[in-house]
């Protein structure tokens, strides 16, 4: 075994010095015989030529043995591929047309690949991940299988849930770090966990050290966990900031401890960590109508999560049972942590997946097409080597040959574009999670390789199915340059009618989503959106703890911003239209009907000031606005929205109606007014709303809102200093546009709509190229028959529709195919459309004829010149 | 004049190469002759298939080659048999006995 590889490897690496002994060898027997020979009498020359007879030809001795080595196939691949290189070398433009077009192909491929691979396939970097799952409430109002969980019922589940080993809630806020000499107080995303959060997911701190259970009690001294990522940036890595004290909403909390820096749950904007228990107030942790949290669990050992699913939507129900008149859920569900993170990216990422495999198919179905062509130029050069004695499968292998040459070549250039692009696509397609870690890896490359390797085997093997009984054929005819091969005729139509059919279905993909991103854009959202500049500001609770403080800062910042120069028009609205739904909450209408046991009434909250309405354009109906006048402790003055109107009061007047909100101390709100509708999100369908006013202070944070007869963003920069200027120590965040408020939830169904469009134009351009190159072999090959049938008199257009239709032959097949086969993709990618149903008629339609005109443009030089043929040349010609 | 000959199949010209080196080491040539007197010259190895079929055996690992000196002072290549080779000889010589009694029963009774 081993003799037999040390053999082999010989034969390959010393080939000169096996050769050479081979001959010495054969050289060494032959003198022996005609030795014996001239022994036994014979004269020299004829012993000579009796040895030659008796022992036959040299080479094909060689040759045996060289087969015997068992190296010959390495050998004549080597050879192969030399001689392709130097082959492809003299035909240049064919060369890079192939190398272009695999390149394109191959490197769109690796590059979504390298994305599906690490947001989609990659497993959560956490101790035996495939155990850790997500729970949430089930239909808490309405239908919502996702929700998150309250405080009461994630104590519920730990007591009475035995599938789970651990559990652990998450809570989300935001708050104001300072504190921490010399840098500028910032507003970071924080997150509140069980203390045992990390232990469970199996994480080792990069510095100190995570959450005891003594530090998650509400009387505990006030720590915090950094990520490393706000380590680095705003502490440079300093080791010594672990017991070092910060201020989080002017509050002191010790830094205990820093996370590793792989650690980017539940995404980057995560800064730092806290004690659920000592942030969260008791009264919320134990009510189970306050719904806020995101439990995860690990499941213990042999436990599935249909198992887990079914308790714990079992114990949901009885709770539900057990307490009718709380705001809770009516089940529960489950889901695997891994599954839950990418929910939202899922869909778009198979159909971008789905489309650049279609790309690589039409890439390759082109590049055999030219091989097709190719085979047919060099048909005479095929029919010598076959008669010279060249088995079939020698012809197929150097074709493979050329094929593995071109390919490999695609495959490196393909996988260099990958390697540039990969970064720019993850940017520009934003909300991608894992999205720092994509890169284009090992795994990445080996699924290169294999879809090189397939590219070659296809594009190398395909053309020589069709010239099954031709190889000798070029011999016998007379002699053209260019001959009548009709099975490569036949295979290279039905190559253009796949590729036909594949580019049909990418530009039916492209169309819809395009129609689709069109339709999200344009909705609207109820308010002004050009020109208004946003910006956002969280109130710490240390600073201003009573609603009259609050009251009063958001009274001062209008004032001041209202007198900075160039604002026109400035408003307060704790969230603006197109950035989310926020806050909800429950409520009863005095003297309404009662609700039934289990129904509660909810709707969107937002607290504004007067003047929001008629700044943002938000039209009054009926009523009106509350007013500067209803402050403190007599604002009992609300506005609802038209929806919240006709759903709650169908048949009755709401204005002047009380009603009594769910909150501490059940206050009681007259409403005053019925405004027009906005939406909370763009792709979603308007919920009732209902406003407070700003200056009852019940709301410790805002979004400025301003409008400018100028271009509005050259005064976010003057604004903040104004801002400053009232209290230094407040971070502004999220300083937008409504314009990139709105952006921002299109970003992603735009870059995936422009994507496929580039695909599928891509395909449409390779589609074409391939039928004019079909269509101008073609003309090339009838040229006899159309001089003859122009010297008997035909008219140059009948030429011309003769062309056409031969062109339209192809095509017209692989258009219906298309549709079919789009069909039944659009179907599939349905989740990712808005406002689009997927058989629509006039997507269809306009791919039909965008198709057909680009056929009809491949085909027009080739017609026009099969149309001015000269008859006396072309019957000449040979 | 060439001598009536005898096609030897694959298998059988691998054996008799064997047997042939069991009694030391020959070069190509010597080989060839041997089985040539010793089957009262019925039987003539080709050139054509005697080296592929040692490089067949050499890769084999029941032959190896050297390069030495021939009886007229001219390099060749000597084979031997190597251990693997011997019971590789002995198997095969067992197998073409038993096959060769065989044929010969079937071609008595019939």
């Amino acid at each position: 075994m081993l003799n037999d590889l040390l053999i082999r490897l010989r034969s390959l690496l010393r080939r000169k010095t096996v050769e050479s002994e081979l001959d010495e060898e054969l050289r060494f027997h032959f003198d022996q015989q005609v030795e014996k020979l001239e022994q036994s009498g014979m004269p020299p020359e004829e012993a000579r030529r009796q040895t030659r007879l008796i022992l036959g030809g040299t080479e094909q001795v060689k040759e045996e043995c060289r087969e015997a080595r068992g190296v010959r196939f390495f050998e004549t691949m080597a050879q192969d591929v030399w001689h392709a290189t130097r082959t492809l070398g003299k035909s240049p433009g064919f060369a890079a047309v192939a190398i272009v077009t695999l390149a394109l192909g191959i490197g769109v491929n690796t590059a979504l690949f390298s994305i599906v691979n690490q947001v989609l396939l990659r497993p959560l970097p956490f101790a035996e991940p495939e155990r850790l799952v997500s729970l949430w409430e089930r239909n808490v109002i309405g239908d919502s299988d996702y929700n998150v969980v309250s405080g009461g019922i994630f104590g519920d589940w730990q007591e009475q849930a035995t599938s789970f080993e651990q559990m652990a809630a998450i809570g989300e806020d935001s708050a104001n770090l300072s504190g921490d000499g010399g840098a500028l107080p910032e507003s970071i995303g924080t997150r509140q966990c069980s203390f045992n959060l990390f232990s469970m997911l199996g994480v080792q701190p990069a510095a100190g050290r995570f959450f005891s259970e003594e530090d998650d009690r509400p009387g505990a001294g006030g720590t915090t966990v950094l990520t490393y990522g706000l380590w680095k940036r705003r502490y440079a890595g300093d080791p010594g900031i672990v017991s070092q004290t910060v201020l989080l909403d002017g509050k002191p909390y010790a830094v205990i401890g820093v996370l590793p820096a792989w650690f980017d749950y539940p995404d980057t904007r995560v800064q730092l960590w806290l004690p659920v228990r000592h942030e969260v107030s008791s009264a919320d942790m134990h009510s189970r109508s306050n719904h806020r949290f995101f439990v995860t669990a690990r499941l213990k050992r042999g436990v599935t999560v249909s198992q887990a699913r079914a308790e714990v939507d079992g114990i949901q129900r009885r709770i539900h049972k057990q307490f009718p008149d709380t705001l809770l859920g009516k089940g529960a569900n489950v889901l695997r942590l891994s599954d839950n993170l990418v929910r939202d990216v899922k869909p778009s990422l198979y159909a971008l997946m789905g489309a650049v495999v279609f790309l690589l198919l039409i890439a390759c179905l082109n590049v055999a097409s030219l091989f097709v062509a190719r085979a047919t130029a060099r048909s005479k050069e095929i029919a010598i080597r076959a008669a010279l004695g060249g088995s079939r499968w020698r012809i197929v292998q150097a074709q493979l040959a050329e094929s593995f040459a071109l390919t490999f070549a695609g495959g490196a250039l393909g996988t260099l574009l990958a390697w540039a692009s990969v970064g720019w696509l993850v940017a520009f397609r934003a909300n991608l999670p894992h999205a720092d870690s994509v890169r284009v890896d090992g795994f990445a490359l080996a699924f290169t390789i294999s879809i090189t390797v397939f590219c070659a085997l296809f594009a190398g093997l395909l053309p020589a199915a069709g010239t099954r009984t031709e190889l000798l054929k070029p011999l016998n005819e007379a002699s053209r340059s260019v001959t009548g091969a009709p099975g490569r005729t036949r295979l290279r139509r039905v190559l253009l009618t796949a590729e036909v059919a594949l580019t049909v279905v990418l530009l039916v993909g492209s169309g819809l989503m395009l129609k689709s991103f069109a339709a999200l854009r344009s909705v609207n959202l109820g308010c002004t959106t050009s020109n208004v500049q946003t910006m956002s500001l969280s109130l710490p609770d240390a600073k201003y703890e009573q609603p009259s403080e609050r009251a009063e800062f958001f009274e001062e910042l209008l004032r001041h911003v209202r007198a900075v120069p160039g604002v026109r028009a400035a408003s307060v609205v704790t969230t603006v239209p197109g950035a989310g739904h926020y806050m909800d909450n429950t409520f009863r209408i005095e003297g309404g009907p009662a609700p039934r046991p289990g129904q509660f009434l909810d709707a969107v909250v937002r607290g504004a000031d007067p003047d929001y309405f008629t700044n943002m354009n938000v039209g009054l109906l009926r009523g009106r606005i509350f007013t500067d006048q209803d402050r403190h402790e007599n604002s009992n003055a609300m506005v609802i929205s038209e929806s919240m109107a006709k759903r709650f009061f169908p048949d009755s007047d709401p204005l002047g109606r009380d009603v009594v909100i769910d909150w501490d101390g059940a206050p009681r709100f007259e409403i005053v007014g019925i405004v027009r509708d906005v939406l909370s999100d763009l792709d979603r369908p308007v919920e009732p709303t209902m406003y407070f006013p700003m200056n009852s202070g019940r709301f410790g944070y805002g979004t400025l809102v301003v409008r400018s007869a100028m271009d509005v963003t050259s005064l976010a920069l003057p604004i903040q200093k104004e801002i400053a200027q009232i209290d230094p120590e407040l971070a502004i965040s999220d300083v937008l546009t409504m314009e990139e408020v709105i952006g921002k939830s299109t970003t992603a169904a735009r870059f995936d709509a422009f994507l496929v469009l580039l695909f599928a134009v891509m395909a449409l351009v390779l589609a074409a190229v391939g039928l004019y190159g079909l269509l101008s072999y073609l003309v090339t090959q009838r040229t006899n028959e159309i001089g003859i049938r122009l010297a008997l008199g035909a008219q140059r257009a009948d030429v011309m529709g003769i062309l056409f239709l031969d062109g339209l032959r192809p095509t017209a097949p692989g258009l219906v195919l298309g549709l079919l086969l789009g069909g039944a993709c659009a179907e599939l990618i349905r989740s990712l459309l808005f406002g689009v149903q997927p058989l629509d008629a006039i997507i269809f339609a306009t791919v039909a004829v965008v198709v057909l005109l680009s056929a009809g443009v491949a085909c027009l030089y080739p017609a026009w010149r099969a149309a001015h043929v000269d008859p006396v040349t072309a019957l000449k010609y040979e | 004049m060439p001598e009536p000959m005898l096609d030897l199949p694959q298998g059988t010209l691998d054996l008799l190469i064997l047997r042939t080196l069991a009694l030391g080491a020959q070069h190509g040539w010597a080989i060839s002759e041997r089985i040539h007197q010793v089957s009262s010259r019925i039987l003539q190895v080709r050139q054509g298939s005697l080296y592929p079929a040692l490089h067949r055996l050499e890769r084999r690992g029941w032959i190896k080659a050297r390069w030495g000196a021939s009886e007229n002072n001219r390099r060749a290549k000597y084979y031997e048999l190597t251990k693997a080779g011997r019971k590789q000889l002995e198997a095969e010589t067992s197998d073409w006995q038993k096959l060769a009694a065989a044929v010969a029963r079937v071609l008595e009774t019939t």
